[in-house]
């Protein structure tokens, strides 16, 4: 299945650097969103719980957009039925396009993050940087595992612009709710607190879980 | 009883789309090495009948047996088996011709040197760096050529896989996909003339049902020709 997924991932990152259209999306959107909280907000800094919520709500719906493109390449283009007469296992379609948007995401958040800092941070990020790489790890695991799941159910309607969207928020309001409990202490006004362990474990949890279920049911959705 | 001699074995085999038969009850038997050529109008199963041997569609009705397995339980045994050329190329436009048919020879574990090979055999090789894209129509049916025999299929699955090449390059494909080939071919046309001659066993669908099912040479263009009226 190595081999596989290896495949199928290296021809999805190909096709994203050629045609351009998930990531730069993802990162102006992300962005402007950033622009519209720093003035919307009508305050120069913002710390704590409102800094989590603000960072997470937008990274959510930027990986909206992200998850809305995951499978039209396969849907316009042929390459599920492509995929569907090899002799490999199915399974590895939902590996390749969990790592694909995982990777879209870490990228996303390589410009996201920084703007975020620049644009509404109050304390000084550098000391919660290795924390927000874990959560953000954990939590991009999560999307990925679910946003692959719904958008291979999504493509297969003719509303997907709706139903990713209509499916996908609420499957990921526990991880944008355990990501934001996560966190608020790295962004409190005196300095980056601890992490919190039970917040952690919840994310960490739902990527399992999510995983899981995905894994377990991605090959009925490709049938016939 | 069908042998393993059979390639193909349908027995009352049928597909719905919701309300709507597609294919009804279809039967027939075609040998190894042998080639059926499917006659019908448009709608009338033809395409349907192909993907469900090509273990994209399932089977509603009937036995279906491919290569000795029967579908869609032992689907997984005949993919890759099958090289299937459809109304679509399954290419993606953005990549190159090379690195579609990479990407698929990964997919069926074809060694990188049949990529090369095939490239040659449909004259593609001067513009297999460019994206399909930017290919004219019978350019992507060739390069679709290629990637329906990279595996080395035993049986092919060809919808009108003639359409927008030109004589030359149709001649061009003969070895890989006509009679030539030495393979067990399943093919759809609307040319009587050409159908036939290239053909052991001819079958004809109306609004999904055999309407006509004989050896190729015992047919006449007119028969073929009803099937249209």
């Amino acid at each position: 299945m190595r081999e596989t997924v290896a495949a199928l991932l290296a021809k999805d990152l190909a096709l994203e650097l050629r045609t351009r259209e998930a990531v730069p999306a993802m990162v102006l959107f992300s962005v402007t969103t950033y622009v519209i909280f720093h003035f919307g907000l009508d305050r120069d800094t913002v710390e704590g719980d409102l800094a989590a919520g603000v960072l997470w709500v937008t990274l959510l719906f930027a990986s909206i957009l992200g998850i809305n493109r995951l499978f039209v390449a396969e849907h316009e283009q042929g390459g599920f039925d492509g995929f569907l007469l090899a002799p490999v296992d199915r399974t590895a379609l939902f590996v390749a396009k969990a790592l694909a948007l995982f990777a879209f995401l870490c990228v996303v958040e390589l410009v996201a993050v920084p703007a975020f800092a620049v644009l509404l941070l109050g304390p000084s990020p550098g000391q919660a940087l290795p924390g927000l790489v874990l959560v953000l790890a954990l939590a991009n695991a999560g999307i990925a595992a679910t946003g692959t799941l719904v958008a291979a159910l999504a493509i297969q309607t003719r509303a997907r612009d709706l139903i990713v969207p209509l499916l996908a928020l609420p499957l990921l309001v526990p991880v944008v709710l355990a990501a934001a409990r996560t966190t608020a202490p790295l962004f409190a006004q005196g300095g980056a607190e601890p992490l919190p362990g039970d917040w952690l474990a919840v994310l960490a949890l739902y990527d399992l879980v999510f995983a899981l279920i995905a894994y377990a049911v991605f090959d009925f959705l490709l049938e016939d | 009883m069908p042998t393993t001699d059979h390639a193909v074995v349908l027995r009352g085999a049928g597909r719905r789309y919701g309300e709507r038969a597609a294919l009804c009850d279809v039967s027939l038997e075609l040998e190894t090495g042998s080639t059926l050529v499917v006659f019908g109008p448009n709608g009338a199963g033809k395409t349907t009948l192909l993907r469900m041997l090509a273990t994209l569609l399932r089977p509603h009705a009937g036995e279906v047996r491919v290569l000795g397995h029967e579908l869609p339980g032992d689907g997984y045994a005949v993919r890759g088996r099958i090289g299937f050329l459809g109304h679509e190329p399954l290419l993606y436009r953005e990549l190159s011709g090379r690195e579609n048919l990479r990407f698929h020879a990964r997919l069926h574990r074809a060694a990188p040197a049949r990529v090369e090979a095939v490239l040659e055999a449909v004259g593609m090789q001067a513009r297999a760096d460019d994206p399909v894209a930017e290919l004219s129509r019978g350019m992507v049916q060739r390069l679709a050529i290629a990637r329906a025999v990279l595996h080395e299929p035993e049986l092919l699955l060809l919808d009108e896989p003639l359409a927008n090449l030109d004589p030359a390059a149709a001649a061009q494909v003969q070895p890989l996909i006509g009679r030539a080939s030495g393979r067990t071919r399943v093919l759809t046309s609307h040319d009587p003339a050409g159908g036939l001659a290239g053909a052991d066993l001819a079958l004809g669908l109306k609004a999904g049902r055999a309407a006509l099912l004989a050896p190729a040479a015992g047919v006449t263009p007119e028969q073929i020709a009803e099937l249209y009226a």
